[in-house]
């Protein structure tokens, strides 16, 4: 509790400096990784994460020293180079972009791998920290980075304000900005500059190989409540900032335990509720949405199935006549326990009444069957009249949309097509 | 001496690792052999807390299943969660190398056998520490080498007898459904058999670096054949000769082994990307001219 309390206090002005900095990294990746997301180039950011590693050994190589500036631009050189290498392999050869991003990913990782060993066997002074790009340690952020990172936060939020329009439209479709004569390169450029400088912010704190997980989890996860681009933005910073706060405290309180994992964690955790428990998109509420539609499309079709059964007998006058279930089967072929269960719950709703081992339907049942039958022959005449369908295919079509078809809708078939009560013809 | 087998097993790997590589890339599935080559991270720790001795076999196994779990979870996100592919790829392995990690730094503080530089790029220089020598004096050579060996023979073995089942499913997945081949089945033993390859390369290449290994040399053949049997041939010598080169590289500079041999792979696909595309600007030329 006691370091819970110093945690947030700043009784360590290191912790403020790792606060304030996990909130910058954090935004800046989640805000790029939504247009990234909509794009659906999530992995690209994999590939330039990877591939600052080099970047930023040279500029240590070449600085002599941990300058950040040189280490900076070294990260953001190769970053660059790497999305532009992707591009390059799948324009030019019949490589795929998952597998462009793979070579480049790895070969980049490897001479980063190659130049860390060469300035660890170097005899360079000062390399300590080099290899905390690796796996990330949120506590080592200073003040100078600090002051990058707010710069990079406040370069992206006022790209992203100036260029709101461009990005979201070269996001959903760049054909379609192409041909209303968009600077399209241009806009991707900017876009993808802004990608290298947010990863480049958020190694320090995530290391190379995780950092994927801070441009893709939190815009998937802001993905399931909303359909809105800029709710989602400021979604995915929330869940993202969380994280970052969560994980940079747990790495604090367990001294030298790397702060990306545990950021990691906690976002998918997030993304994990926001898949079962989303009230929009979420697992849960789409089969919850699927079993009602079920249960209502079940029971329509009984209903259906009785008024057939009458019509046969040409007593559709006489719906509210009892007969067995046995005789329903004989119209249409249902599942015997969904049928009683079917017709169980019927009976609760009231449109239905029992007599025995019989059923009739009750004045509301005949109502509402008469309406779905209606709705389904006013359909089928509809598709018969109006569009050039043949007679034996309109039956499936109509069998489908007798389940959604809205009172308003309803009137205007009627007015359409001139006809009212139940049409005789059944396809 | 150690020279020797450092090569030898090291190119038994890039062999393994090409092999399967081949039928990822023609499935066009080269991101999710990077996810799984992440995502077996935990499994393996598991396995070496529990039997603090490697050599258990039982546990490797175990250690192949995170991989195949985790291709299990990335169809899952994609198909039921509806998310989007790649995305799915990206959550499902950072998750289960994150874990990974937490794991080894909290259960595996000071422990020699594996750490977090030994994930990213492994211990290829340590593999004839742990040796097999039988009788007390006839030395057979490292352990990882006999791993790497077994790990060869089940691949090849089923490569061997599943070459059509493979090959209609990486070519044309809906043609195959067609003939009424279980395809599910199919892409579950190629993501065993890619797991199994990256739990076993694990000690000697890393995690991380076995993507090189899974994905560049088989790319690079595939810039020049047209035929699968081709691809898997010059994949095979792709891989040795990176290996062979990386490792004298490394020597040289002192450096990383694994690391050097990766790059060395990646400078190959480079040259060949460029010196392909130099040659068919070249004919195209010829064409213009002969047309003229």
């Amino acid at each position: 509790m006691q370091t819970f309390i110093d945690f947030i206090s700043f009784k360590d002005p290191n912790v403020f400096y790792v606060v304030i900095g996990m909130i910058c990294i954090n935004s800046s990746s989640a805000l790029i990784g939504s247009f990234a997301y909509l794009r659906k180039r999530s992995l690209i950011g994999d590939a330039v994460a990877h591939s600052l590693l080099p970047g930023i050994c040279l500029g240590f190589i070449l600085a002599g020293e941990k300058n950040m500036i040189y280490l900076f631009f070294g990260a953001f050189f190769t970053g660059w180079l790497s999305t532009y290498l992707v591009d390059y392999i799948v324009n030019r050869s019949k490589i795929k972009q998952d597998a462009a991003i793979g070579i480049v990913l790895s070969s980049f990782f490897a001479l980063g791998i190659v130049l860390l060993t060469f300035i660890q066997n170097g005899g360079y002074t000062d390399q300590g920290g080099l290899n905390h790009f690796l796996f990330g340690q949120a506590a080592a952020i200073n003040k100078d980075e600090l002051i990058l990172f707010a710069t990079i936060l406040a370069v992206i939020i006022v790209s992203i304000l100036i260029f709101y329009r461009s990005f979201i439209i070269v996001s959903f479709n760049a054909d379609y900005a192409r041909s209303i004569g968009m600077p399209v390169r241009t806009i991707e450029f900017l876009m993808t500059s802004l990608t290298v400088l947010a990863i480049a912010a958020g190694i320090q704190a995530l290391g190379v190989v995780l950092m994927s997980a801070l441009i893709v989890t939190p815009a998937a996860a802001a993905r399931f409540w909303t359909h809105k681009l800029g709710r989602m933005l400021l979604i995915a910073v929330v869940f993202s900032v969380f994280s970052g706060l969560v994980g940079a405290y747990v790495s604090y309180a367990n001294a030298n335990t790397p702060t990306g994992p545990w950021v990691v964690m906690v976002l998918s955790i997030i993304t994990l509720i926001s898949f079962i428990g989303s009230t929009k998109r979420g697992i849960l509420a789409r089969y919850l949405k699927a079993r009602k539609n079920k249960s209502k499309i079940l029971l329509e079709n009984i209903l259906k199935a009785i008024y057939h059964y009458h019509e046969r007998q040409n007593l559709e006058n006489e719906l509210n006549l009892s007969m067995a279930s046995a005789e329903i089967l004989k119209v249409r072929l249902f599942d015997t326990a969904e049928l009683q269960r079917g017709l169980n719950q019927l009976i609760r709703r009231g449109f239905i009444g029992r007599n025995n081992n019989n059923y009739f339907l009750t004045s509301e049942g005949m109502i509402e069957s008469k309406r779905i039958v209606r709705l389904h022959r006013l359909w089928e005449q509809y598709l018969l009249k109006r569009t050039s369908i043949d007679a034996f295919h309109v039956h499936s079509g109509a069998e489908a949309i007798e389940h959604i078809l809205s009172p308003e809708i309803e009137k205007e078939l009627e007015k359409e097509l001139g006809i009212s009560g139940i049409p005789k013809e059944d396809f | 001496m150690s020279d020797f087998w450092v090569i030898l097993t090291a190119s038994i790997v890039a062999i393994n690792a090409g092999l399967l590589g081949c039928f990822l890339l023609l499935r066009k599935m080269a991101m999710v052999g990077d996810a799984i080559s992440h995502a077996v991270l935990p499994g393996i720790v598991v396995a070496y807390y529990f039997s603090g001795d490697k050599t258990s076999g039982l546990l490797l196994l175990g250690a192949t299943l995170t991989g195949v779990l985790a291709s299990f979870i990335i169809d899952f996100l994609s198909r039921k969660a509806k998310i989007q592919g790649d995305a799915s790829i990206g959550i499902t392995y950072t998750l289960l190398f994150a874990l990974g990690m937490i794991m080894i730094s909290t259960w595996m503080q000071g422990n020699v056998d594996i750490d977090m530089e030994c994930v990213l790029y492994g211990d290829i220089a340590m593999i004839h520490m742990d040796k097999i020598i039988v009788d007390g004096n006839l030395y057979l050579g490292p352990r990882a080498f006999f791993v790497e060996i077994i790990a060869f023979i089940i691949i090849g073995v089923s490569l061997f007898f599943g070459f059509k089942g493979f090959k209609l499913l990486s070519f044309n997945a809906d043609y195959a459904r067609s003939l009424g081949i279980n395809t599910g089945k199919w892409h579950y033993a190629l993501m065993t058999l890619v797991s199994l390859t990256t739990v076993v390369a694990f000690e000697v290449v890393g995690a991380v670096l076995v993507v090189g290994f899974l994905i560049i040399p088989p790319a690079t053949a595939q810039l020049v054949s047209t035929k699968l049997k081709e691809m898997l041939l010059l994949t095979c010598i792709f891989g040795v000769v990176s290996v062979v080169s990386g490792y004298y590289l490394a020597v040289w500079l002192n450096v990383s082994i694994t690391g050097a041999m990766v790059t060395v792979s990646g400078i190959i696909f480079f040259a060949v990307l460029v010196l392909q595309r130099f040659k068919k600007s070249n004919q195209q030329k010829i064409e213009f001219s002969d047309a003229n």
